[in-house]
């Protein structure tokens, strides 16, 4: 490359010019950004067309839909069965129609009881004002615990925890708006209750609550983590180059590259995320690295005496190369989480590798002009000799190191085994969220909240009352019920029997389900009629009584158990009798299942991003054998990554299955840096050892200062209490740092060792 | 309880004995003026009997129809007496209700199942649950009482093509599923033309337009078409008439829980 024609001299020589170009093409992007707009609800992680979701969204056609506010009361003392907790749920029943959007609320107080009066079939709700004044409280627990549609559901089995569950009608499109208000309104009404009524606590849980969660985690990401990050790398900065003006020169290039992402994400029309919410963070860990290796450079030069145009110049030249191919091998990685069934980590690719290369392209331009306008002080050149000793040490140890190196790697590999796929979308926010620990007092006193939902179609008017179809869901039901991790099973069987027996003046005997088809449709037509506004069965019966929703409650499962549920029950309901088609779904289920899908597109995502980097190293370095070498110390920094995790948590993610490709880009830096001065050395005629001494007192520096400032940066996600940025954040630390010691220990020692056995072939 | 039919035409019953209770309606002159009008010039019908078809349709336009026949008879100083009985869909033809309406009370209903072979009496605060899975609630479809409301004058509008008054009534019945109501009345004859009902929140949950009026003996207008479209979940549903008959030879001994067994 002609340097008098390349944007960097240009940058060089009109140092304003370039700075107002950069300024006003920030400008037009940054409009864009008014287009952005937030989503903070669940389905951003599958796309519109997912299986499970369009089977979860067909169920909420027919049915009413799902979303949910759960209000969940909890006494000091551990009764609800005493007059200050029933009137507490009475009226916070009540006032639960005033959260917004609100379709229906449920609770043991508006619980329609049935029963027989002399004759006549007496319809009202469970608990009243007056029902208290009467001190009719054991009545309330005979009634409660003959009812299976709420025993169990509303109320725990030992009397410890009540429910209000409020079902919410969300519109279509983009809800976090409403999802916040609701979320507020609910606290508020939390925050109310707790003050009229000591003694009790309330916690909000259900999916209304769950969306809020997923946009205050991203809300709290960028309001923290990102203004650490930048004071995080501000110390880093200042304690590598000493220089405040370094400092904010990179910071300049860092808010330029993010501001121009941000503003053409907007101008793409694409949504931000609690995923895309990140991208900042990790653009800016990348425009560090490519600043601090130009300005350590210019330092240099210009402590060898250099002019300052000479020294940028300079350090541009050696750097050039090393910073492109480290900005595309990352840009690649990142682009290959398009391969993502999850759309948001497929933004958050693309927005991060648009930053990279942009920050690749700031760095060569709009930095050297910069340091142009503003020359840096030289300071004595760093310190070498710590990586010149690391070197004699493994020269003197290789034969060594190789084989305990490879042997340690194998056994810390083997324990990625231990890794199991688990999306439970209720513990993505850590013991630090208000909603997990709602979510950990449900497990606790009510076992899990996550639900599958089966729904059986006849595909005929009136279907669902013929009584061999009642009598299949009745056996399907206690099927169920049976299984362990089943807390609940709500289930029309249930209401019908019920009614049979109201109606034959509450003869136990007939607590089964009638007989007689048409007795079952005008048992149900009856049972309609009786019902108050938000207790119809429009949640469990669809609009020409053709198809049935039966709701288990279940334990918060991992996900290779809620997909055998599933599977297991679709098989036993099959194998009772095929006259009617059963689906399942449920968000639980939804999340269950993009695991495992994402997990199989980012394996063969992870293949092709190697493939292109390896044939981008192969150019790079133009040697097949070093290709070759490179390919495997590309491939170590994955294996132990996860072997270590299999070791310290064993939990894979969604957002796990995207960190291969993430990280592909910086291990592959590390190598080719290493690999690139290990070459230089060898054309200049020097020994294999020597080569290996060059390739550390040249790099070694910088890739420990990159590996340094990436850690800080992914320690700053780490810390997220967003569960999966923060896993993600800590496999992304283990993996570079794995990859740091693997081209210092194994790559070294794999080189010599090849470099011995070639000059043995030829001496003989 | 459901005078079923003036009930869900919410055009009231005017009645004679209004006046005795007009002392008590509550708000302010005019809307109460209006409201009074309103069911002056609906009093004095008697009875009829109609074939109604309702069709049920959820949020991707996936219907399910039933068919009702309707007979009613009017009470005065009082809600109206209704008789339904299903026709389809099959498995619960047959099935007969007869409700007493009341306009501050819980109503009275009766229930006989074909099936069971046996009149039911039930006991239900509620009149806010959906009619037979329907977007009407049972006290949508009710008869229009006076003193079931208190009323303000909001202004006057133009809907169906008639100059109409808007009221503002908010119910007086405990157990109401509503905050209040907007209704508008055309000046011409004092018809309902639109009804808008709010929910508990206050936020609007549906809107019921009447339409294709049609006069009887002269007098009493009713719409052959009503229908509600619930905003909030995008469902709706149609009564339409089929056919309608006054001066029927019906008796106030026609309903009468022992009556029930004998309809078809």
């Amino acid at each position: 490359m002609n340097p008098e024609f390349s944007p960097t001299s240009f940058a060089i020589r009109s140092p304003f010019i370039t700075i107002a170009l950069v300024f006003l093409l920030t400008v037009l992007s940054v409009f864009g950004a008014q287009n952005l707009y937030f989503r903070g609800d669940y389905k951003v992680f599958f796309e519109p067309d997912n299986p499970q979701r369009l089977a979860f969204e067909e169920m909420q056609n027919i049915f009413n839909k799902s979303e949910n506010v759960a209000f969940m009361v909890v006494p000091d003392d551990g009764q609800i069965l005493k007059a200050s907790t029933l009137k507490l749920v009475v009226e916070l029943t009540e006032e639960a129609w005033q959260l917004p959007l609100s379709t229906r609320v449920e609770s043991i107080s508006n619980y329609q009881n049935t029963y027989d009066d002399g004759g006549d079939l007496i319809v009202e709700d469970l608990i009243t004002a007056s029902t208290l004044d009467e001190g009719n409280i054991y009545s309330v627990k005979d009634v409660l615990s003959d009812s299976p549609e709420v025993y169990g559901r509303l109320v725990s089995r030992e009397w410890d925890v009540t429910i209000i569950d409020t079902t919410i009608q969300l519109p279509d499109g983009d809800q976090t708006q409403q999802v916040i208000e609701i979320a507020t309104a609910a606290k508020e009404i939390k925050r109310k209750f707790e003050d009229l009524y000591p003694g009790h606590k309330i916690y909000l849980n259900g999916m209304v609550v769950m969306n809020d969660a997923f946009a205050v985690a991203a809300q709290e990401d960028a309001e923290t983590l990102v203004p650490l990050m930048f004071l995080l790398i501000f110390i880093a900065i200042s304690i590598i180059v000493r220089s405040l003006w370094a400092a904010i020169f990179t910071l300049g290039i860092v808010i330029v590259s993010v501001a121009i992402t941000i503003g053409l994400t907007g101008w793409l029309g694409v949504y931000l995320s609690t995923a895309t919410v990140n991208a900042p963070t990790m653009i800016t860990t990348l425009a560090v690295a490519d600043c601090i290796h130009i300005i350590v450079g210019v330092k240099y030069y210009l402590g060898k005496g250099l002019s300052n145009k000479d020294a940028i110049q300079k350090s541009i030249e050696v750097n050039r190369k090393p910073i492109f191919i480290t900005s595309i091998t990352t840009a690649i990685g990142f682009i290959m989480l398009n391969f993502s069934a999850v759309p948001v980590l497929a933004h958050l690719g693309n927005m991060t590798a648009l930053g990279v290369m942009l920050a690749c392209v700031f760095s060569l331009t709009m930095l050297p002009s910069l340091l142009t306008i503003r020359p840096l002080k030289s300071t004595t050149a760093i310190n070498h000799t710590i990586f010149l000793r690391w070197a004699s040490m493994i020269n003197r140890h290789h034969r060594l190191l190789l084989p305990v190196s490879f042997l340690v790697i194998i056994a810390i590999s083997l324990f990625a085994t231990n890794n199991q796929l688990n999306d439970v979308a209720v513990k993505y926010f850590d013991e630090r969220s208000s909603f997990r620990q709602a979510v950990e007092v449900n497990e606790d006193k009510l076992g899990g909240m996550s639900n599958i939902d089966f729904v059986v179609y006849t595909d005929k008017s009136y279907g669902i009352t013929d009584p061999q179809f009642l009598n299949q869901i009745e056996t399907f039901a206690q099927w169920l019920r049976d299984r362990e991790e089943v807390n609940h099973v709500l289930t029309f069987t249930d209401t019908l029997k019920r009614l049979n027996k109201n109606m034959n003046n509450d003869n136990e005997e007939f607590s089964v389900i009638p007989s007689d088809g048409d007795l079952a449709s005008q048992y149900l037509l009856l049972y309609e009629m009786s019902l108050p506004f938000g207790l119809d069965l429009g949640n469990q019966i669809d609009i020409d009584k053709s198809a049935l929703r039966v709701i288990a409650l279940i334990d918060n499962l991992g996900s290779r158990d809620i997909t055998a549920l599933e599977r297991e029950a679709k098989a036993y309901f099959t194998s009772l009798s095929s006259d009617y088609r059963i689906e399942a779904a449920s968000p639980p289920l939804m999340f269950a299942h993009i695991g495992e899908r994402n997990m199989k597109n980012m394996v063969w995502g992870s293949v092709l991003a190697l493939i292109l980097i390896s044939i981008l190293i192969l150019f790079a370095l133009k040697s097949i054998k070093l290709g070759g070498v490179s390919m495997i110390t590309n491939l170590l920094p994955a294996a132990i990554g996860f072997g270590v995790w299999g070791m310290i948590s064993g939990e894979i993610n969604m957002a796990l299955s995207v960190v291969i490709s993430m990280t592909m880009g910086i291990i592959v830096d590390d190598t080719v840096h290493f690999l690139t001065k290990y070459q230089v050395a060898k054309s200049k005629k020097l020994t294999v050892k020597e080569s290996v001494a060059y390739a550390f007192e040249t790099v070694g520096m910088a890739l420990t200062t990159t590996t340094f400032v990436l850690a800080i940066g992914f320690a700053v996600l780490a810390s997220s209490s967003f569960v999966l940025n923060a896993h993600m954040g800590m496999l992304t630390i283990i993996i570079i740092l794995a990859a740091l010691l693997v081209d210092f220990i194994f790559l070294p020692a794999l080189l010599i060792w090849l470099g011995d056995a070639k000059t043995v072939e030829k001496e003989s | 309880m459901k005078s079923f039919l003036s009930a869900f035409f919410l055009v009231g019953i005017g009645l004679v004995s209004n006046t005795v209770l007009a002392a008590e309606i509550k708000g302010d002159k005019e809307a109460i003026t209006i409201a009074k009008e309103r069911k002056a010039r609906d009093e004095g019908w008697g009875t009829n009997e109609a074939n109604v078809l309702m069709v049920l349709k959820n949020s991707q336009g996936r219907e399910a129809t039933r068919e009702l026949n309707v007979k009613s008879l009017e009470v005065e100083n009082d809600g109206d007496k209704a008789l339904t009985v299903f026709e389809s869909p099959r498995d619960v033809k047959g099935t007969a209700f007869l409700s007493f309406s009341h306009a501050l009370e819980a109503d009275e209903q009766w229930i006989f199942l074909p099936a069971l072979k046996r009149v039911k009496r039930i006991s239900s605060q509620s009149k806010s649950g959906p009619f037979v899975g329907s977007e009407f609630a049972f006290e949508d479809m009710t008869s229009y009482e006076v003193e079931k409301f208190s009323y303000s004058l909001l202004g006057e509008d133009e809907v169906n093509g008639e100059k109409c008054f808007v009221l503002k009534q908010v119910p007086e019945y405990d157990f109401s599923g509503y905050s209040y109501q907007k209704v508008w009345i055309d000046k011409a004859h004092y018809r309902v033309q639109k009804v808008e009902f709010y929910d508990r929140k206050e936020s609007l949950l549906k809107i019921l337009t009447l339409l294709d009026y049609k006069q009887f003996k002269d007098k009493y207008w009713r719409p052959m078409k009503s229908l509600m479209r619930n905003i909030q979940t995008n469902k709706s549903t149609s009564l339409i008439t089929e056919e309608i008959t006054f001066d029927t030879d019906l008796k106030e001994s026609d309903f009468d829980k022992n009556s029930l067994k004998r309809v078809r």
